[in-house]
This record gives C-alpha cells, sequence and structure tokens, in this order.
C-alpha cells in the first residue's frame, strides 16, 4: 500500500486521518505542520502528501511550494485538507502546485474514496 | 499449591459443576469457591485496625497492597486458637461494589480440591439456630463427610456487619 | 469499513480547550489600537482547528458557532476589518460559551445554545457592518443551494442526457500538480462502468521531439460517455483541475445511447453513484454555516448530536482523563528500567552461586537498586508534574474582568509559572487561590482614587509568585493593597464572641482570625469575593491537600498569603510515632510542635477530658492509645510524648508513646479492600515491609468534638 505524509496541528484530525489510513493499510508518517513535514519528506520519498492548510510555523500552501521544489517531490499528489470551501484558498493551493483538495468536514469513508482517486 | 494442583480430581468443565478449595477447621470441612481463591500463604504478623471487629485481625501488605485480614474462627464464633507457624492465610479476590476486594482468611489447614456438581448440593436447612447460616451456600457430601460451601461474597462483606453482629458479640 | 470516530472524541475535546485557552491568553494581550498581525493569527488559527474538528466529528452546534467568528477573525487577520475593543469583549464571551457548549457535549448533555444564539446575533450584526457585508457568504450559499439542487435532480435523473463527448485539453504543466489526466479517465471509468467510457487522444499539439519536454503534457483527450451520468458528475472527476485546462461538454444523441441504458447492472451503478454525490454534497455544504439551508443543517446537527451522544458517555466512563507526558520524560523513564534491568541481571547472577567473597559486591549492587528505585520513584512521580501556568492561565482573565466591575486598576504580575506539581493538587488548588485573587482584589486593593491619596500608583499589582522549598511547593498571592485592617478584625472577632474581650493579641494573631470560621470582614458583602465562602474555606481546602496557609500583612503596603502544598498526594512527609507496640504516621506539616507532656499543665476538665495550657491556649488532649483502643486509659505512660497538630483549625494534643524517625512515605488506599477507619486518612509500607496506618489529624480533631458535645470548648478561645 501506499506511504503518505499526514500534516495537521490539530491532534485529533490527525490521528483520525492516519488512523482512517492505516486502517485501509497505508503506511501514515504524522507531522505537525510544515516545517516539520518537510524535514520528512527530505528524508524519504511519500507517495502521498495530506496537509491541512492552516498551521502555526509553515501553512500548508508555503508546504506545497516547498515541495514542489524538491525533485522528488515534483509529481507527487499533494491534497489540501481545507475548511474554506471559498475559492481563493482552493485557488491559492492550486497556484502553490496542490494536486486537489479534501473539504472539511469529511469522514473517514470520504477521505478513503478520494485518496483512492489519486493513488488508484 | 502443587499439592492443591494434584488434588484435583474431575477437569470436567460441564457448566453446572464448580471447583472448590477445602479447608479445616475445629474438624469441619468448608469450601469455597476456587476461583476466588488468589493464593494461599502462611500467617504472618499484621498490623491491628483501630476499633475494627475483633475478627479482623488486621492488615498486611501483599505485594504493596493493604490486605484485611479475618480470623474465621472468631467470625464462627468457634473456639480461638493460638496462631502456628502452620496457619494458613487464604488470599479472597470478589468483586464488590467498588471494584475488586481482596481479603484474606486465616483457617486451621488447607484441605482439597473437589469439582462439585450443582445438583448434589443441598441448600443449608432453612430453620437453623446456626448464626453462620448466612455464608453458607450449601452443604454436599463428598466421600461420605459433609462440606459446608461458603458464599464468598457474603463471607467478605464487613460493611453489612451488623446483619452478622451476633457472630462477633459472643 | 467503518470507523468509531468517537475514540477520537476525547483528544478533540484536550486540544480544543488548549486551543481556547490559547485564545483567550492572546485575546488578553491584544491592544486594539496596535493589533499584532500574529496574534490574531493564532486566535485565528485555534478558532479554525475547533471549527474543523467540531465538524469533523458532528459537533455541528460547534461548528457552526465557531465559523461566526472565524469569519470576522479571518477579515480583521486579512486586513479588510480592524480589532475594535467591544470585539475583543465579544470574542472572549465567545471562548466562555466554546468552554461551556463543549463542556457539556463532553459530559453528554445538551449544549446550552442560548447564549450562543445572542453572540451568533452580535457577530452577524458586526459582520452586516462591512463595507463589503456578506461577500464571502453570499456566494457559498448560492453554491450549496446550487448543490443541493442538482443533488435532488440528479435521483430524478432530470438533467441527465444519454451521454456526453468531452473534450479535455489539459494545460501543458499540469503533471507538475501531482494531477494524472490516467486517473481521472480511470475514475471517470470507475464511476460509468468500463464499457461506457471511450477515450481518444488527440495528439496534434506533440511538439518536434527536440523541443518535448518530457515533464509536460501535449496531448489532450476526446472522452465519449454512454450513460446517463450528469454534466456535474462528471465536473466533479475534474473538479481540481478545471482552471488548469480547457474542458467542453457536448450531450450525446440519445439514439446512441440507448442500447446501453437497458443493460443490466445499470440500475444499481446508479444508486452506489447517487449515494457517493449525495456525500459530495455534504461535504461541500460546509460553508457559512449560518447560511446552510435550514433543512441540511438540521439534518446535520441531528446526525451531530446522534454521534455525539454515545462518545460522550464513554469519554465519562473514562473519567479520569489523560494526561499528556513530555517524551523527554518517557525516554528518561525508559533509560531508568534500562539501568533497573541491568542492576536485577548482575544481581541475578550474584545470587546463582553466592559465596562470601562476594558480599562487597553484593552490597555495592543493593545499593545501585536502591539508586535506581528511588530515581524511577521520581520519575514516575514527574509524569503526574505539570507547570503551575495551568492554574495561573485563568487570572489575567479573571483580574480583568473583575478589575473592569471595580473600577480598579490592576496589573497582575505571574512569576514562576513554570513551577511544576502534582495534577491532583493542581485540580484542586484552582479555587482557593481563585477565591484568594478575588479576595486581593476586592478587599485588598484600594479604589484608584484611595491609593492616589495615599500616595500609592493608580495602579494596584497582585503578584501570583510559586516556587519550590524543600519537599513543598509555595504558591504566593500578594497585593500591594491596604493590609489587614487589624482593629477592626479585632473587633469583629470579640462581638462574634471568638476573642474575649480582655485579651491581647499579637498582630500575627489577629491576622490568623481571618481563617476562623464565618469571619468576613468587608462592610458590604459583594458579588465577588461570594457570600458565606470564607477564608475558613480556603483552609480546609488546603489542609486537605496536606497543605497549611498563612498571611503576611503591613497596614498601608498591603498582603501575602502564603499557600504550602506537598508536591504530590500520593507522597507525604510523615513523622513516625509509636503508641504501644504499634506504628503510626502523622503528617508531618500537619504538626505544629512535639513536646514531652508534663503532667502538671494537665487540666481535668470533664469526665475523661483533659486540657493542657501551652503558651497562652488551651488545647485538648487525645489519648492515642484510647481513641485506638490499645490499652485501658487507667495504664499510664511511661515517658509520654505530646504531638500538637492543627487540623481544620483547631489545635489538638495528641498523647503518644515516643516519637521515630521522619520519613516520606507513599500513601496506600485502606478503603480499598477494607473500609475507611475513623482516625486514618490511610495505610503505608515502611521499609521493613510492614503496614503502618496514617493518622487523620482532622479526624481526630472531629472526633473530639463528639466526645466533648455540651462543654465548653477551650482549645477555640485562643
Amino acid at each position: 500500500m501506499a506511504s503518505i505524509l499526514a500534516v495537521d496541528d490539530s491532534a485529533s484530525m490527525r490521528q483520525m486521518v492516519s488512523f482512517t489510513l492505516r486502517g485501509a493499510g497505508h503506511d501514515v508518517q504524522e507531522a505537525n505542520d510544515g516545517v516539520q513535514a518537510l524535514e520528512f519528506a527530505n528524508k524519504k520519498k511519500y507517495d502521498l502528501v495530506l496537509s491541512d492548510v492552516n498551521m502555526p510555523n509553515m501553512n500548508g500552501i508555503e508546504l506545497v511550494k516547498e515541495l514542489r521544489q524538491l525533485a522528488d517531490y515534483k509529481f507527487v499528489p499533494v491534497l489540501m485538507l481545507t475548511t474554506e470551501s471559498a475559492g481563493d484558498v482552493k485557488a491559492q493551493g492550486k497556484q502553490a502546485g496542490a494536486t486537489g483538495w479534501i473539504v472539511k468536514p469529511f469522514n473517514p469513508e470520504q477521505l478513503l474514496s478520494t485518496i483512492k482517486r489519486v493513488l488508484g | 499449591m502443587d499439592a492443591v494442583a494434584t488434588a484435583v480430581k474431575n477437569e470436567s468443565g460441564s457448566t453446572d459443576e464448580q471447583q472448590y478449595l477445602t479447608f479445616m477447621m475445629s474438624d469441619e470441612e468448608y469450601g469455597v469457591d476456587i476461583l476466588a481463591v488468589q493464593e494461599i500463604r502462611g500467617w504472618e504478623e499484621s498490623t491491628l485496625i483501630p476499633n475494627a471487629p475483633e475478627y479482623i485481625r488486621g492488615v498486611i501488605n501483599l505485594r504493596g497492597t493493604i490486605v484485611p485480614i479475618m480470623d474465621l474462627r472468631i467470625r464462627f464464633g468457634l473456639k480461638r486458637v493460638e496462631y502456628s507457624p502452620v496457619t494458613v492465610v487464604i488470599i479472597l479476590k470478589v468483586d464488590g461494589d467498588h471494584g475488586e476486594r481482596v481479603m484474606g482468611i486465616v483457617v486451621d489447614a488447607v484441605s482439597d480440591v473437589y469439582t462439585i456438581s450443582d445438583a448434589s448440593t443441598r441448600k443449608p436447612p432453612e430453620l437453623t439456630e446456626d448464626r453462620n447460616s448466612g455464608f453458607i451456600k450449601g452443604l454436599v457430601n463428598v466421600n461420605e463427610k459433609m462440606v459446608i460451601l461458603l458464599d464468598v461474597d457474603d463471607l467478605l462483606n464487613i460493611s453489612e456487619d451488623q446483619h452478622h453482629s451476633g457472630v462477633i458479640d459472643n | 469499513m467503518s470507523i468509531d470516530l468517537s475514540q477520537f472524541h476525547q483528544i478533540f475535546f484536550e486540544e480544543s480547550f488548549e486551543g481556547l485557552d490559547v485564545m483567550e491568553s492572546q485575546l488578553l494581550e491584544l491592544q486594539p489600537q496596535e493589533v499584532d498581525a500574529e496574534s490574531v493569527n493564532t486566535i485565528f488559527r485555534a478558532a479554525h482547528s475547533i471549527k474543523g474538528g467540531a465538524g469533523t466529528f458532528g459537533f455541528m452546534q460547534v461548528s457552526e458557532f465557531t465559523h461566526v467568528l472565524e469569519t470576522l477573525l479571518d477579515e480583521i487577520r486579512s486586513g479588510t476589518r480592524t480589532m475594535q475593543r467591544n470585539y475583543i469583549d465579544l470574542f472572549l464571551q465567545s471562548v466562555d460559551c466554546l468552554r461551556a457548549m463543549l463542556g457539556s457535549i463532553q459530559a453528554g448533555s445538551e449544549p446550552d445554545m442560548e447564549r450562543a444564539a445572542a453572540l451568533k446575533t452580535s457577530f452577524q450584526d458586526i459582520l452586516k457592518q462591512s463595507s463589503s457585508p456578506g461577500q464571502e457568504g453570499d456566494v457559498p450559499a448560492e453554491t450549496v443551494a446550487a448543490n443541493a439542487e442538482d443533488t435532488a435532480g440528479n435521483g430524478d435523473g432530470d438533467d441527465a442526457e444519454t451521454g456526453w463527448r468531452i473534450i479535455f485539453r489539459p494545460s501543458e504543466d499540469i503533471l507538475q500538480t501531482g494531477n494524472e489526466p490516467f486517473r481521472m479517465f480511470r475514475e471517470l471509468q470507475e464511476l460509468v462502468g468500463t464499457e461506457h467510457l471511450t477515450v481518444i487522444p488527440v495528439t496534434e499539439n506533440l511538439p518536434e521531439f527536440t523541443s518535448l519536454h518530457p515533464e509536460n503534457c501535449y496531448l489532450s483527450w476526446i472522452l465519449e460517455v454512454r450513460s446517463d451520468i450528469s454534466r456535474d458528475d462528471i465536473a466533479s472527476v475534474f473538479e481540481w483541475v478545471e482552471d488548469d485546462c480547457d474542458i467542453d461538454y457536448q450531450p450525446l444523441s440519445s439514439a446512441a445511447v440507448k442500447e446501453h441504458t437497458s443493460d443490466t447492472g445499470e440500475a444499481q451503478t446508479d444508486t452506489e453513484q447517487n449515494s457517493v454525490v449525495d456525500d459530495m454534497a455534504v461535504v461541500n455544504a460546509e460553508p457559512p454555516a449560518a447560511l446552510v439551508p435550514e433543512k441540511v443543517s438540521e439534518a446535520l446537527s441531528a446526525a451531530g448530536t446522534q454521534k455525539a451522544k454515545p462518545a460522550a458517555r464513554a469519554a465519562k466512563a473514562n473519567e479520569p482523563s489523560s494526561i499528556r507526558v513530555s517524551i523527554d520524560k518517557v525516554d528518561s523513564l525508559i533509560n531508568m528500567v534500562g539501568e533497573l534491568v541491568i542492576t536485577q541481571s548482575m544481581l541475578g547472577e550474584l545470587g546463582q552461586d553466592f559465596d562470601m567473597s562476594r558480599l562487597a559486591r553484593l552490597q555495592e549492587g543493593l545499593s545501585q537498586l536502591e539508586q535506581n528505585t528511588r530515581e524511577l520513584q521520581e520519575s514516575v512521580m514527574k509524569i503526574r508534574m505539570m507547570p503551575i501556568s495551568f492554574a495561573f492561565s485563568r487570572f489575567p482573565r479573571l483580574v480583568r474582568d473583575l478589575g473592569g466591575q471595580l473600577s480598579k486598576q490592576v496589573n497582575l504580575v505571574m512569576l514562576g509559572e513554570n513551577t511544576e506539581l502534582d495534577k491532583t493538587v493542581m485540580e484542586k488548588i484552582g479555587d482557593p487561590l481563585v477565591h484568594l485573587v478575588r479576595n486581593s482584589l476586592d478587599h485588598g486593593l484600594e479604589t484608584t482614587e484611595q491609593r492616589l491619596t495615599a500616595g500609592k500608583s493608580g495602579e494596584g499589582t497582585i503578584t501570583l509568585n510559586a516556587y519550590h522549598q524543600g519537599g513543598n511547593i509555595v504558591i504566593e498571592v500578594k497585593d500591594d493593597g491596604a493590609g489587614l485592617n487589624e482593629e477592626r478584625i479585632l473587633n469583629k472577632a470579640r462581638q462574634k464572641g471568638l476573642v474575649p474581650e480582655a485579651q491581647e493579641l499579637s498582630s500575627e494573631e489577629i491576622h490568623q482570625l481571618i481563617f476562623l470560621p464565618g469571619f468576613s470582614t468587608a462592610d458590604v458583602v459583594s458579588d465577588i469575593s461570594g457570600r458565606g465562602v470564607g477564608m475558613d474555606v480556603v483552609r480546609r481546602n488546603i489542609a486537605e491537600l496536606n497543605g497549611s496557609i498563612e498571611v503576611k500583612s503591613t497596614r498601608g503596603k498591603g498582603s501575602t498569603f502564603i499557600i504550602r502544598l506537598p508536591l504530590t498526594l500520593a507522597i507525604l512527609d510523615g513523622q513516625l510515632v509509636k503508641v504501644k507496640d504499634e506504628t503510626y504516621i502523622f503528617p508531618l506539616v500537619s504538626i505544629v510542635e512535639s513536646i514531652q507532656l508534663q503532667k502538671r499543665s494537665l487540666n481535668h476538665v470533664t469526665g475523661s477530658q483533659y486540657v493542657m495550657k501551652l503558651r497562652d491556649e488551651y488545647i485538648p488532649i487525645v489519648r492515642l492509645d484510647e481513641l485506638f483502643n490499645l490499652r485501658s486509659s487507667d495504664e499510664e505512660f511511661e515517658s509520654p510524648m505530646l504531638v500538637v497538630v492543627e487540623g481544620d483549625n483547631e489545635k489538638v494534643g495528641i498523647v503518644v508513646d515516643d516519637l521515630l524517625g521522619q520519613q516520606q512515605v507513599v500513601i496506600k488506599s485502606l478503603e480499598q479492600n477494607y473500609q475507611r477507619v475513623t482516625g486514618i486518612s490511610g495505610a503505608t509500607i515502611l521499609g521493613d515491609g510492614t503496614v503502618a496506618l496514617i493518622i487523620d489529624v482532622s479526624d481526630v480533631g472531629k472526633n473530639l468534638d463528639k466526645s466533648v458535645k455540651g462543654q465548653p470548648r477551650p482549645g477555640q478561645a485562643a
């Protein structure tokens, strides 16, 4: 199964996401914020990155920008987990290089079906 | 404990059968549900609890837990005997209202383990004058001898003491 | 796959309460004139996380409410609106409101929505005043409405055509966002079934090989879908890339498709599809919750409450909540256990064939074991330790609100916030501290005018200070107010008959009078310090934690309340005493002094009750051997010791045979397997493995009250 980097500053969301993904057989690495995520990404190439947008230190948009600078992460799907369904956050994410988004709140089934969309 | 284990005569797992650990006091044989028995120890000095009923000998340290010790002879109004190095304490464990409750009972000697079916157990005679009848769950004949089966929950329930107060006052 | 979301509720509540604390402390620091962008960001993030989590875990009332304050915060954050003082007040009230809502949900009850509704209206009023009113809200509302219609429409197949031809021309750099056209086709294929999808690649834009960039996408595609799928369902597949491509939808003629629609399995695909779409609609329906169509919102919150209830029950069952432990502490524990294992194997080896020549090594091993054990014990205790900032954090808000209410200017100084103490002690010291701080604000600090008249700065200062001293934690609540009015206190005490008219008291003795039951000096009992709850209650609460409180005060300069608490409730500093053959333990903190008992200083009061004059005080005497029925009272002591203890405001002299050493003991429960025993608070295990009982000092005092009932109480008159 896929290896996934899950980034969120909220522990409950992170746990929910990683529990769901692990339950589906994926390997999950959790990160608290963009800075920590980038450290993990530098060490290993994950198949998919799921990131919250609003985070301290480095937010999700900045994280995507940084990731796209890494050779390994040029084409790796990056999905934003966002409560903002407002167009500008999506647009910012897209512009930064995000693959797509999952709008919060979502349930585990919705998360898995969206993941499936990018992982097959 | 090895002796106890080998004394098990019947390992049948049928549901209406229960194993009892029996012990001796004043030539009578008593039995307690073996599932309630946590361990068997020798008598050791205990620390007095102020203003406790006489049958509560005190508390001991059982691997870091404070465990009260009850003298069953006194509780049953039997003649008191001096404790010796072979005096036995059976540590019993029951599920009470406030979680698990562990207590030790001092008896003369451990006797045997029997598998007893519910069907062969008789109810204790109801109109008895015996003040200990409240603890008795039933009577059963094993090898031509009568064994008194005790209700461990009732035995360890000291908070309802008024109930059995006749025993201590004696 | 079904996942029980309730397992994440506990952590959601914890982090939400933490988030609210963060919001509160940041809000308190905000100055409307010079708003720090990072602070607003932090506040916004906290609100945002609560909203997101609440939505995910089904607490819709919370997410809906949080949404309005988030909207206002967002406008402030983005600079379209400036922070105002009344916004800060409103945000602070919302923090309280959210705390209460989350608290009720956590406890398994319905949150009170009245307050939330009122606050929400206030926020909406503010948002309406904006120059660009509700701009943000209107658009998604329409989208939601549209979505809802579409979803409804799908079921009837209203706008469903017999098929679509899709011309899909992605931009060249589409791959660089991680989007693969192939994946989208696959998804579409799953939606409609393999046999209903035809993909025709168009290569006309492919450049010369030499100018071909391998990372770019030059292809476009024509996709033919022969199914009654709606255009919106197809569009959802391309949702992420619609801005990065040209996409045209052309309906296919119905004749071309007819044969396909009669296929078996079609109906099934259709229903599955619809359920997916329904879910998606819910996902997307999240924006401006206040504007979500009523029906949807009702259904959501109904689902929310249904989910919330069992979870709350589960949380209750696990009641003694969790502690967050830093990795450092866990690591140090693991290290110590490692050392313990090494020592154990060393000792085990030594024991295998031991002879006296190896005695020195054995002793060395044992002392190592002792050290390991002690370190391990300390580290385990540290797990329960939390910085006192958890208890202090509520005070900035409290002082701000109360200061405003009383029109007093107050500067709050907090020192030693990182001083650690046991979590249980922390939870129990909160209320007494609140009482002391309120008291200092209400009675301690003067009004601004009074201060200025007295030549002080108009702004009063309250200082909270925490530090370790010996095995205790000391917490000071200090004000630079008027100090205790000794004359008034003494008069009051005389009026109430607590002090005989003729008796003179030192300043210090007068100060301690305020801890007597029912003592209140405020001329007007105000709402703030509260009626009926006096310093005696504070003192009793602290005594229950095996702690003590004293007050130091200088007229005109201020007062300092000093609380001493043990670091933990699990361990106690004990004085071992001997009574007949038994060893008992007194909590060291309750002992005032220990003296040789002088027969001639004993006075007979009545029956077997004695009192003793100790300096200026008469204190009742209790024989522990009598109280515990260890021997009859006519047996005499050889050289008795008197331990003077203080519990519940009253001194009692307890007669014992001998004083033994002092040591720290680990408190064990006697009630767990036995029952509560009068005069005993618990048990412990001594070095030799035997059990010793711990004396409950205030219980001994209470017991005495009963025995001398109806008699004058000489001990109290001091």
